[in-house]
């Protein structure tokens, strides 16, 4: 099946740093793919490139960019526009900061509609209320009439979700949609993100920096570090047989309930996420890596695992760490 | 034994004010609150957002009074207590690593702030004990003179765990220390903490949404719901075997990187707890899954077996 949406070779970069280095990926009807990441990773930056919505002070290049044969590299902002919130939508992590206080949730959705397909204001808080009730939130009459502090972050993420399909869109770009919910409120809208993915046909690109969101709600993972895809596949594969240094330290440090041995240290990376300069050469993930050699100060090159998994390291996908240091 | 908390029957409501000042109505955050907790021992506290779980903190730490009840730390009520006895005894370690340090100041100076207030140590003392705190936390000599914008979210929180230490207090309480840091920097702070806690033999109050986290560290721990303890049980009882169905909803909603599993349904529903207004009978009854018509009625009584408490009626017939 053709990608409904296909990145290649993306770099992003700001006057003091590089934010993306080189990330490729690609989107297919009604698949989930995940982009996991800690924070500075570039993960959010490679998903504003795709809106066009990056800040003034960052340069953006790519191969291509595209939505089914539209190259989005191309497009006036004029056509982003339009493209915006229609074919291609998106929801943040934390909706006050989205949402306007000042105005109605009504008047927030149908504005959607009134913009892109000119609908009358009648005509769209129908639309608005039909999407409501479809995201599981009742009395969606009176719900419009709110202002988004009078709902509790649950709804209001719900609102977010109803107001991104307003126009029913094909691609739909979730930046850590529940990070800033309680954890029982967050397996609520996962579960009717992932519902209405499969209703509609919707290619959900999902961001977030949680590994177990990814192994329940994604088909594909790609999994960043400073900038790069460090490895990606089918996420039974990335979580049964993860070969990247890093994708390895990261599952390790996820407390699973009881899994616990009292005493036990949970595992670790050590230091941080590194800045990225000018010129920076080789491997991101080098200085934290217990496997780092020489060699890896050099541009590594993206290894095929099989079975359509990669990931950038130079080590062979059965590696095993030494056990005397 | 002299407990190195104890609290007794503590209440706690904030007066929630209209536009025009008027008393509008009463939030009810901490809602009759009892507990114990033994010198060496770990207390994690679990709840979702506005649950209480950080007032009952504050009330611990003493910047908060109780409405009514009485928090005792080692024996003594802090209320009695001047505030850099106080200090020597508990300290706070908070989430916001990025808030809770002063941005004008340099590490060492952070650091050193609750020995100078204390006033009895000399500048030349004062700079030993700094230095041998930072290096136990992991912060380089170097570090010492930046400030905390040259540093990492993890490097923060090593540096405020630093300033809660530095005076030696007995018990720390942490609240979600490790919630605005990244996964792999989460698991080296949980690490750090757990090594202090059995080197020094402190006594921590920790506070977090995310049982996965708690299990790591805690000896024993608490279920918050509005206000109350719904369940408190030694840490792997507690996992082994949820007995209120909050707790198992929590437990449910936890999401591990298994993929065939995919999205639980913990099956809460649609109703938000709110502390303006609980609910009549349990206070969990709108939400439960297991609810029966006494829930609706019936205010669960504190069921105390096994070395556990559970609020819950169906806990009283098994």
């Amino acid at each position: 099946m053709a990608p409904v949406l296909s990145i290649a070779n993306l770099r992003v970069s700001f006057p003091r740093m590089e934010a993306v280095r080189g990330v490729s990926l690609t989107l297919r009807g009604g698949e989930t793919h995940c982009l996991v990441g800690e924070s500075g990773c570039g993960k959010s930056i490679s998903a504003l490139s795709v809106m066009n919505l990056l800040p003034r002070s960052a340069v953006r290049s790519a191969d291509h960019i595209r939505f089914h044969e539209h190259d989005l590299l191309a497009m006036s902002e004029r056509q982003m526009a339009w493209l915006r919130g229609d074919k291609i939508a998106m929801i943040f992590q934390e909706p006050m900061t989205s949402l306007n206080p000042a105005y109605t949730i009504g008047s927030q959705m149908a504005e959607v509609l009134e913009r892109h397909r000119r609908a009358s204001r009648r005509q769209a808080l129908d639309r608005a209320a039909e999407l409501l009730a479809r995201v599981g939130i009742t009395a969606p009459g009176m719900r419009l009439a709110q202002y988004p502090h009078q709902l509790s972050g649950g709804l209001r993420q719900r609102m977010m979700i109803a107001t991104a399909l307003m126009c029913d869109p094909e691609v739909l770009i979730a930046d850590e949609p529940t990070t800033a919910l309680d954890v029982t409120v967050q397996s609520q809208v996962l579960r009717l993100l992932r519902k209405l993915q499969q209703e509609m046909g919707l290619a959900l690109l999902l961001i977030t920096h949680d590994f177990g969101i990814v192994a329940r709600m994604a088909e594909h993972v790609s999994v960043m570090y400073a900038g790069e895809v460090v490895e990606s596949g089918p996420v039974e594969q990335i979580i049964k047989a993860p070969t990247h240094p890093y994708t390895r330290g990261l599952l390790n440090c996820i407390p699973v309930p009881g899994m616990t041995k009292p005493g036990e240290p949970l595992g670790s990376i050590p230091g941080g996420v590194p800045h990225i300069g000018r010129g920076f050469l080789g491997c991101g993930f080098r200085e934290r890596c217990p496997m780092a050699a020489r060699e890896c100060a050099e541009p590594v090159h993206l290894h095929d695992a099989g079975e359509d998994h990669f990931y950038r390291c130079r080590l062979p996908p059965d590696w095993k760490l030494d056990a005397s240091p | 034994m002299t407990h190195a908390i104890e609290v007794r029957n503590v209440y706690r409501e904030f007066q929630q004010r209209s536009a025009a000042g008027r008393v509008r109505s009463a939030v009810h955050a901490v809602d009759g609150v009892t507990f114990s907790l033994a010198a060496g021992n770990v207390l994690g506290i679990v709840g979702e957002s506005g649950c209480g779980k950080s007032t009952l903190a504050r009330l611990i730490l003493g910047l908060l009074p109780p409405s009514s009840g009485e928090a005792l730390v080692d024996g003594r009520s802090l209320a009695h207590m001047d505030r850099r006895e106080r200090a020597r005894l508990i300290q706070p370690v908070f989430q916001d690593p990025f808030a809770s340090l002063n941005p004008r100041q340099r590490v060492r100076d952070i650091v050193g702030l609750p020995l100078a207030s204390q006033g009895d140590l000399t500048k030349r003392q004062q700079t030993d004990r700094i230095m041998e705190m930072l290096a136990r936390v992991g912060i380089s000599t170097e570090m010492a003179d930046r400030f905390p914008g040259q540093l990492s979210g993890g490097q923060r929180q090593r540096v405020a765990i630093a300033r809660a230490l530095v005076l030696h207090p007995r018990i720390v309480v942490c609240d979600e220390p490790t919630s605005a840091l990244d996964v792999s920097v989460q698991a080296q702070i949980l690490n750090l903490l757990s090594d202090l806690r059995r080197e020094l033999g402190l006594t921590y109050l920790f506070i977090s949404h995310n049982l996965a986290v708690v299990e790591h560290i805690a000896t024993e721990v608490a279920v918050m719901y509005l206000g109350r303890f719904v369940e408190h049980a030694p840490t792997q009882d507690l996992f082994r075997r949820p007995m209120h169905p909050y707790t198992q909803a929590l437990l449910a909603s936890v999401l591990t990187p298994e993929p065939a599993l995919g999205i639980p349904d913990v099956g809460l529903g649609d109703a938000y707890p709110d502390p303006t207004d609980i609910p009549l009978g349990c206070r969990f009854h709108p939400r439960c899954p297991k609810a029966l018509s006494e829930c609706r009625t019936l205010v669960p009584d504190n069921i105390r077996k096994d070395g556990r408490l559970v609020e819950c009626l169906l806990a009283a017939s098994t």
